[in-house]
């Protein structure tokens, strides 16, 4: 079946079984290995992507379900070279240790501080609790999201020709 | 963040990590993202019983799914010698199974396709023919006398037994117990869990046909052990075999054991001329690889009235599963067990230890273990708890009545291990000051009155990890020490290459941390390689917490290498003779005429464009590291819970954890490593199960069963530390990735037995789960006397 | 494991997907968020030949009141439940459960329809719908009839919804004042099925209890109605010595079985325990 769908701003189109899930169509027929695959019963959240805004677990999903729609995966998070707060603030709090969970860790928690950009520790912790680190231990996850949060609203406090957050 | 611009970022800088720049942006290169042209998929047929003979196997009709290359079953291998493997453990474990099945979820059969789902849709087409057998499912069981031989595949093998194994000094201690006021006994169980990384274990094996040579991607803690494994299994030549670990998403112990899969896609790739991927599922790695514990165990201990430990005697039954795969230096069969005495001055012990074959997977050292100290550390802290309660006492001050002194060090503990160095009281006494102790106790006993259930529970644990010193520690005879080789280039830059294998631990950053604090290169400026056997010097992998012990000291002594050879060269330079020179803050200088100086930077260039007459160029080392001794990190972890007595639900109100893990290289990664052992260790105590029913049908071989907790259930931590170098350490470093999955399962249950002490309640087996703690309030009556059940 | 092949459909009105529900009967399953099926399909319990994908037709989603009742279309996501300012003020046993069902990544693609024509009796919402007195709408090619909650469920995964019918509404009567609901869950875990689920739902009538809804899940073959212990309670005074003996009732309505989640016995208790919780909690609000 022809698909069509827009990565990360992108159009690609492609012609595929209707069983390949859309994390294996983001992986290997469009090349995209940011988003990794850890369980095979939809617990650990570590094929997290964004459809339309909206995360979404990617084993669970076809991709033909995909088709005409956008999704956007961790290799989208940058723009025009900069890092996504999310990004900066995941290194700057060692939110990460393997690295397996950080993609859909991150695209969680960018939706979430589209919603909520000053989320107190129990609510970032909620809104992560459909992903699974074995690194971590979540504390510095949780610090690195609110650290996010704080500084894309000092951004967006700032006049325009500042430089953006350090990456 | 501002910084002084000469500062050298080395040891105790919490630099940040420089591999999180591909990790972020989602560009980690983990196997699974490997593609080669001409890639094939392998998928594996596993057994759905537990113990049965194989009368046939026909693969006619998956050979002929459209898009099936092969089907490779053990018939096929043992015609390469390839259908058994050997062990870590000098046991055997079959590749493929040829006679029987010996546990559920044993590889059958493989299939390679031209991609993952046709390989799928093969396995439904392969028909197996098997004649069920009992099913071993205790180590009780398995050593009766009447049980069914599981390895009748072994000449000579009349029963189950695997081992016995003995430490420490049984006269002595039998004394000891003779003389005791009390004798306080437990019998525990440490469950079966499994390590459970994020990423799947997994391979891309490349034989090229052409050249013979073997490059095969694969999730390896220990990637040049595996290639000489891989030499003696598959009979190729060591130097033709090229094993690269790439990104690892996690090991915690699963990526050390050499698995089926591994050496199936390797033997089709060899068949078959083309490259063959294989990454297992969450069930598979759930099923069939490397768990963890376990351990049946028993322990007693002896004391005087006044709480003086006299003695301790400890006995456990292992089950291994159906093939002897733990993962542990050779010469004991309990890994390091014998730890078990801990923190306390103990005058006597002794150690018996039965491993027996059980139809379950194989395994058993894993999970950050540190070679089973998780479980010995498990025993006595428990133990101990219980004594308090026995004796009346409260456990703290029982703990700190019998720790070893400060003084005492290097101590010779009654079952052979010398410890380098400790401070036990005063992590203890750091711990009860951050968590408020005094008050906590008050609160418990209001709440008591109010029939509220609180309790505080403690762990002190001492680890032994960095193996190890060769007189004692090989793997399979390889000899576990560590390596690292250091260049550093013209303009001052370095590269580092070690033998150990992060998995998340940070090394790429750490061990440029050493080098950073040795020659005064930024650790920006160090890069450091790993992973590969081609391009890295011969070492025995990660795990047990060995990198920074072992890894970390080589790369200081290579350091120390380079740096004499740069003094001289500096000399050179400086026209002075080498004792006129001093190094400090990356700059070599005249005694007495510190601004006549040379930097590292310039004396790199010199030792390519400038060196003395007779001096060999370049400026580059390499050292092998036989460690001395093992290091011995320890700390006092304490929970203060609340149990919900209706639903038996039980919650951590705090956690504070004290770890001494010697000189911190970065304490920011030191952190993090706490903050994920004291995670694995709620999970251990709260949730996590691997169990099999009569039948030998496993449960909780995928994520719905198998739980993990999220950032939901994860409790806060309060991290604290004190600081106690080793002293035969070249930078006085311990190692700490361990540490806390070691040393806090105790802390948790002993924190919801706390709460429940005073019913009567002395022990409840983990995972102490809401049903498991409710039942144990029910038997005791219920949370007051006059409340029926 | 991965699916096996199917071929896919993706109508764009309701009318198509009752056709293909015509032509492919038994060989088809309909397709709303996945979250409980295609996990299914992944580990090979189901195999359907052709999965007819309803999430495109608009007219499937959306939450409304009229007529003094609540009407949630079926292909409403468990998240938009969870947000939707008209459930938080009015019908506090759906705002209770719908954050409580799966994880919160789940519950963006996760439906109450889906939910309920899969019937699982580990299944929040069932329970939510009976304790609420719910009805459905299930339309074929040969037009819609109203099922009432009770009579939609059978058995485990089973439901009275012929293969030719698509779950399209729910409808739940509107309460009157003073009244309240909630709903509890105990779980392992975050993600994992209820281990106990006690949806409740009362309002009062002058001081009295009107009608009161229990409801369990994970207790049974299916989700059940725990209709002696709400008989016990119409027209009772709000005690706890009333609730007490609800709830007692209920924990003998239950039918655990024993499993890694826990005894039977154990979850009697929380049956219980979770009752008398639960009553309290709608008791309070109803009386706000």
């Amino acid at each position: 079946m022809e698909i069509t769908v827009t990565v990360n701003g992108t159009e690609r189109t492609a012609d595929v079984e209707p069983r390949l899930l859309l994390a294996h169509l983001l992986r290997e027929v469009f090349g995209l290995t940011g988003t990794h695959i850890g369980c095979d019963t939809t617990n650990c959240g570590a094929c997290v992507v964004l459809v339309d805004g909206t995360p979404v677990k990617s084993c669970t999903m076809f991709g033909v379900q995909a088709d005409g729609r956008s999704v956007t995966t961790v290799e989208g998070l940058m723009s025009d070279g900069q890092l996504h707060p999310i990004q900066a603030a995941f290194k700057e709090e060692h939110g990460l240790q393997c690295g397996f969970c950080t993609p859909g860790m991150m695209l969680t928690a960018a939706a979430l501080l589209d919603q909520n950009p000053s989320p107190t520790d129990d609510e970032v912790r909620w809104a992560i609790s459909g992903s699974i680190c074995r690194c971590t231990g979540y504390m510095n996850i949780v610090k690195a999201v609110q650290a996010a949060g704080r500084a894309a609203m000092a951004e967006q406090d700032e006049p325009a020709d500042k430089p953006a957050a350090a990456s | 963040m501002a910084t002084d611009a000469t500062e050298i970022r080395g040891l105790g800088h919490r630099v940040k990590r420089k591999e999180d720049d591909r990790f972020i942006r989602g560009k980690g290169t983990y196997v699974d993202d490997i593609k080669l042209p001409g890639m094939l998929h392998m998928a594996i047929l596993r057994s759905p019983l537990a113990h049965a003979k194989i009368n046939s196997i026909d693969t006619s009709r998956a050979a002929a799914l459209p898009g099936v290359v092969a089907v490779v079953t053990g018939e096929l291998l043992a015609e390469y010698n390839l259908a058994w493997m050997p062990t870590l453990s000098y046991d055997t474990q079959a590749v493929l199974a040829t006679d029987k099945v010996r546990f559920q979820g044993q590889e059958v059969a493989a299939v390679v396709a031209e991609d993952p789902y046709t390989a799928k849709d093969a396995l439904e087409l392969i028909d197996v023919d098997y004649e069920p057998l009992e099913a071993i499912v205790s180590p009780q069981r398995a050593l009766e006398a009447d049980a069914p031989v599981i390895r009748d595949d072994k000449e000579g093998q009349t029963g189950n037994a695997i081992y016995h194994w003995e430490a420490g000094d049984k006269e002595a201690t039998d004394k000891a117990f003779g003389e005791a006021d009390v004798v306080v006994s437990l019998d525990t169980f440490y469950p079966r869990c499994h390590p459970a990384p994020l990423e799947t274990c997994g391979c891309v094996a490349d034989v090229n046909p052409a050249t013979g040579q073997a490059t095969i991607y694969m999730t390896s803690q220990a990637p040049h052990a595996h290639r000489t494994v891989f030499a003696l299994v598959a009979g190729l030549p060591e130097e033709n075999i090229r094993i690269v670990s790439p990104d690892i998403g996690g090991g915690f112990g699963n990526k050390v054991p050499i698995y089926p899969g591994y050496v199936a896609a390797t033997a089709a790739s060899l068949v078959l001329g083309r490259p063959v991927k294989w990454i297992e599922d969450r069930s598979e790695n759930l099923i069939s690889t490397g768990f963890a514990r376990d351990f049946h165990m028993h322990g007693e201990l002896a004391l005087k009235r006044d709480g003086t430990m006299l003695g301790l005697r400890t006995h456990l039954l292992s089950d291994n599963g159906a093939f002897f795969a733990d993962a542990q230096p050779s010469k004991f069969k309990a890994g390091l067990f014998h730890i078990v005495t801990g923190s306390y001055d103990l005058p006597a012990a002794h150690v018996a230890a039965d491993g027996a074959y059980t139809n379950k997977a194989p395994g058993g050292v894993a999970y950050r273990c540190s070679f089973r100290v998780t479980e010995a550390s498990y025993l006595i802290e428990r133990l101990v708890q219980n004594a308090a309660y026995e004796l009346g006492l409260d456990p703290a001050e029982l703990r700190l009545k019998n720790f070893i002194k400060s003084d005492q060090f290097p101590y010779s503990s009654p079952t052979g291990f010398v410890y380098d160095s400790g401070d036990y009281h005063a992590a203890m006494n750091l711990a009860l000051e951050k968590i408020g102790y005094d008050d906590l106790r008050k609160e418990q006993a209001e709440a008591r009155a109010q029939g509220k259930l609180y309790g505080v529970g403690l762990a002190s644990f001492t680890e032994v990890v960095g193996a190890g010193p060769h007189k004692d520690y090989d793997i399979l005879g390889l000899k576990m020490f560590d390596s690292a080789e250091l260049r550093i280039h013209p303009t001052g830059k370095a590269i580092l290459k070690i033998g150990v294998q992060t998995q998340g631990q940070g090394h790429e950053t750490t061990f440029a941390q050493i080098v950073a604090e040795e020659l005064g290169i930024q650790p920006e400026d160090v890069l450091v390689q790993h992973g590969d056997t081609d391009n890295t010097p011969y070492g025995l992998g990660t795990y047990a917490s060995r990198s920074t012990p072992t890894g970390g000291a080589a790369t200081a002594m290579v350091s120390r290498k380079v740096r004499e050879k740069a003094r001289k060269i500096a000399a050179h330079l400086l026209e002075v003779s080498e004792e006129d020179v001093e190094f400090a803050h990356g700059s070599f200088s005249v005694k007495g005429a510190p601004d006549r100086a040379k930097t590292i930077g310039e004396v790199a260039f010199a030792a390519y464009t400038n060196f003395p007459d007779g001096m060999e160029p370049g400026l580059e080392d390499v050292h092998y590291y036989d460690p001395p001794n093992m290091t011995y990190p320890f700390g006092t972890y304490v929970v203060a819970v609340e149990v919900d007595p209706e639903t038996g639900q039980w919650t951590v109100r705090r956690m504070v954890a004290v770890d001494d893990c010697g000189v911190r290289i970065n304490p920011m990664i030191v952190e993090g490593q706490i903050h994920g052992g004291l995670t694995e260790g709620f999970g251990i105590a709260a949730m996590q199960l691997i169990t099999f029913d009569e039948g030998g049908n496993c449960i909780g071989s995928n994520f719905i069963d198998y739980l993990i907790p999220t950032a939901w259930e994860t409790p806060r931590f309060e991290t604290h530390e004190t600081v106690t170098p080793s002293p035969h350490h070249p930078i006085g470093a311990k190692g700490v990735g361990e540490s806390a999955t070691v040393g806090s399962p105790a802390a948790y249950v002993n924190a919801v037995i706390d709460a429940l002490s005073h019913l009567g309640i002395r022990n409840i087996d983990m995972p102490l789960t809401k049903g498991k703690v409710w039942e144990a309030i029910q038997a005791a009556g219920g949370t007051s006397k006059e409340a029926g059940s | 494991m991965l699916p096996a092949r199917f071929e896919y459909h993706r109508p764009e009105t309701l009318e198509e997907a009752l056709a293909l529900l015509d032509q492919y009967a038994e060989d088809a399953k309909v397709l709303a968020g996945g979250m409980s099926f295609i996990p299914l399909m992944k580990l090979r319990f189901a195999s359907p030949g052709h999965l007819v994908d309803i999430n495109r037709i608009p007219e499937l989603s959306g939450i409304s009141e009229s007529g003094g009742r609540l009407i949630v279309k079926a292909v409403t996501r468990d998240n938009d439940i969870a947000g939707s300012d008209l459930i938080r003020a009015r019908y506090p046993a759906m705002a209770t459960a719908a954050p409580l069902i799966a994880d919160p990544i789940v519950r963006n693609m996760g439906t109450i329809g889906g939910s309920l024509a899969h019937a699982d009796p580990a299944g929040d919402w069932g329970s939510v719908m009976l304790a609420l007195g719910a009805g459905v709408v299930a339309r074929s090619s040969g037009g819609e009839r109203v099922i009432a909650i009770d009579d939609l469920f059978m058995s485990t995964f089973t439901t009275t919804l012929q293969a030719n019918e698509i779950l399209t509404e729910i409808r739940i009567p509107s309460p009157p004042s003073r009244s309240g609901g909630t709903y509890l869950k105990l779980e392992r875990k975050v993600g994992d099925f209820a281990t106990v689920g006690v949806a409740v739902a009362l309002h009062l009538d002058n001081g009295h209890v009107g009608r009161a809804g229990i409801a369990l899940t994970s207790v049974g073959p299916r989700n059940i109605q725990a209709r002696e212990a709400e008989a016990s309670l119409a027209g009772a005074e709000p005690t706890a010595p009333a609730f007490a003996e609800a709830a007692r009732l209920a924990a003998q309505a239950a039918q655990p079985v024993s499993d890694l989640r826990g005894s039977a016995e154990y979850k009697r208790n929380v049956v219980e325990v979770f009752t008398r919780r639960g009553l309290a909690r709608a008791l309070e609000l109803a009386q706000a």
